[in-house]
């Protein structure tokens, strides 16, 4: 689930990361992804082009297929493993006029059982001698959620996103980014499959499972401060944090830092490290006292007590070759991941011999890796 | 939370309309070599920045303000 939402955040996030005054550069990539961890394994292909028209105008189209073969610790304890597609397509159109870039949008994703549509909107303009660029977003969202194995099921959910985003350039080495950005939800949230845990009495390992309710709306807001700063020729160290809050009483917190080496004319390496915390939301619990215990339910481990850790790095070669004489540049790129989370209140019942509430905690640890290739044009 | 929401955006507008005044650039067009490198950029690859953000999107509680990027689920 969520996928419609994350239509929605790329759609901002693609506007937002580019830069007003002058449009980006044409370019096509071609990315395969893997994701695995936790008994699930995700992987498949990302195409991304972007093509300008007479230095005002510019077309974007990306394609993305996730498929998704899922044993993950909720399917093995209240379900069934699982395969499944999604395939998501979408289409961006800028406009540049003086220092001011306009931009519209769509994207849909669909799969056997949730259909997304985004339609989003954005202007930036630059000003301050072009040291400053601010960008103001706008997207809505139209989900319709399913259920396997129950046609009857069809529910929806109506979502909002309200962004704010300011670039500045504060020296000739230092550039500083600063995101605000709303999201409102109403309708099914839940995901239609999980399920809550209770104690029971009368079952043989002592809890009972019953579905999920959740609120019928949510709102969060998301704060981020970012910065890159120029070490050296070729050489970068960029930071970041963020707060978020919601009205399901979730917080977190979320920091990276990062370096960027540049190895002679062709070679480009990053690495970088990611923490995240979070406080889970006020209806979750990983074991409630009885079944119906209060009006809102969950056991979404997304929405449990939790941190994840990630280390990672890249390389990118860069080169020219003759027989791509039809590109300008063309860059190979090598991208891993590892993804550590714990959690610290879901527990692994999975393992046996325990009295209900005092299992293991669970963790995972999951390998992302992004292979692609991009050419400029 | 909500504070902020009503405080940012008349900062912003503040800024915006600063910006009609035509200030002086503290730095210089010419001065800005090294901010073009492209080990600068704040999204150097949409491509893979998109779908790494989604990656936590969907096993995280919190959400937005990433400054770039979406695509890919297996949440269950």
């Amino acid at each position: 689930m969520r996928k419609g939402l994350a239509g929605v955040l790329a759609s901002l996030c693609f506007t937002a990361a580019a830069t007003a005054g002058v449009l980006d550069d044409d370019r096509a990539d071609i990315l395969y992804h893997r994701y695995d961890g936790g008994g699930v394994t995700i992987d498949g292909p990302s195409l991304l082009v972007r093509k300008k028209f007479a230095e005002q105008y510019a077309a974007t189209a990306s394609y993305y297929i996730d498929m998704v073969s899922s044993a993950s610790i909720d399917v093995i304890t209240t379900a069934s493993p699982y395969a499944e597609e999604r395939k998501e397509y979408g289409l961006g159109f800028e406009y540049l006029r003086d220092k001011v870039t306009y931009r519209l949008g769509y994207s849909n994703s669909r799969e056997n059982d949730y259909d997304a549509d985004t339609a989003y909107a954005s202007i930036s303009q630059d000003m301050f001698g072009d040291l400053t660029t601010l960008t103001l977003s706008f997207a809505r969202g139209w989900d319709q959620v399913f259920r396997r194995g129950d046609d009857t099921f069809s529910d929806q959910v109506d979502r909002r996103v309200y962004g704010v985003d300011l670039s500045q350039i504060l020296t000739r080495r230092l550039i500083a980014g600063l995101s605000f950005e709303t999201v409102t939800e109403e309708g099914f949230l839940n995901n239609p499959y999980r399920s809550v845990r209770y104690l029971d009495p009368e079952s043989a390992v002592g809890y009972s499972y019953q579905a999920e309710i959740y609120p019928g709306t949510r709102t969060g807001s998301a704060l981020a401060l970012r910065g890159r700063y120029n070490l050296a020729e070729r050489m970068a160290v960029h930071g970041e944090y963020r707060y978020y809050t919601d009205d399901w009483d979730i917080r977190a917190h979320t920091a990276e830092v990062g370096y960027t080496y540049g190895l002679g004319d062709n070679w480009i390496l990053d690495v970088h490290y990611r923490y995240h915390t979070q406080d889970g939301a006020d209806f979750y619990s990983d074991l409630f006292p009885r079944r119906d215990f209060q009006n809102f339910l969950a056991r979404d481990k997304e929405l449990a007590t939790m941190t994840s850790q990630t280390f990672g790095f890249g390389v990118s070669y860069g080169f020219t070759a003759p027989w791509l004489s039809f590109l300008q540049k063309s860059s190979v790129n090598l991208r891993y991941d590892l993804i550590l989370f714990d959690y610290d209140d879901f527990r692994d019942v999975r393992s046996g011999g325990y009295e209900p509430g005092t299992e293991p905690l669970y963790q995972f640890d999951a390998n992302v890796l992004q292979l692609f290739v991009s050419g400029w044009f | 939370m909500r504070k902020a929401s009503m405080v940012l955006p008349a900062v912003l507008a503040a800024l915006a309309l600063g910006g009609c005044a035509g200030a002086e650039p503290w730095v210089k067009p010419y001065e800005r070599e090294l901010l073009a490198d492209p080990v600068m950029d704040w999204d150097r690859d949409p491509v893979s920045s998109s779908y790494l953000r989604h990656v936590y999107e969907s096993r995280e509680g919190a959400r937005g303000a990433a400054g770039g990027a979406g695509g890919g689920c297996g949440c269950n």
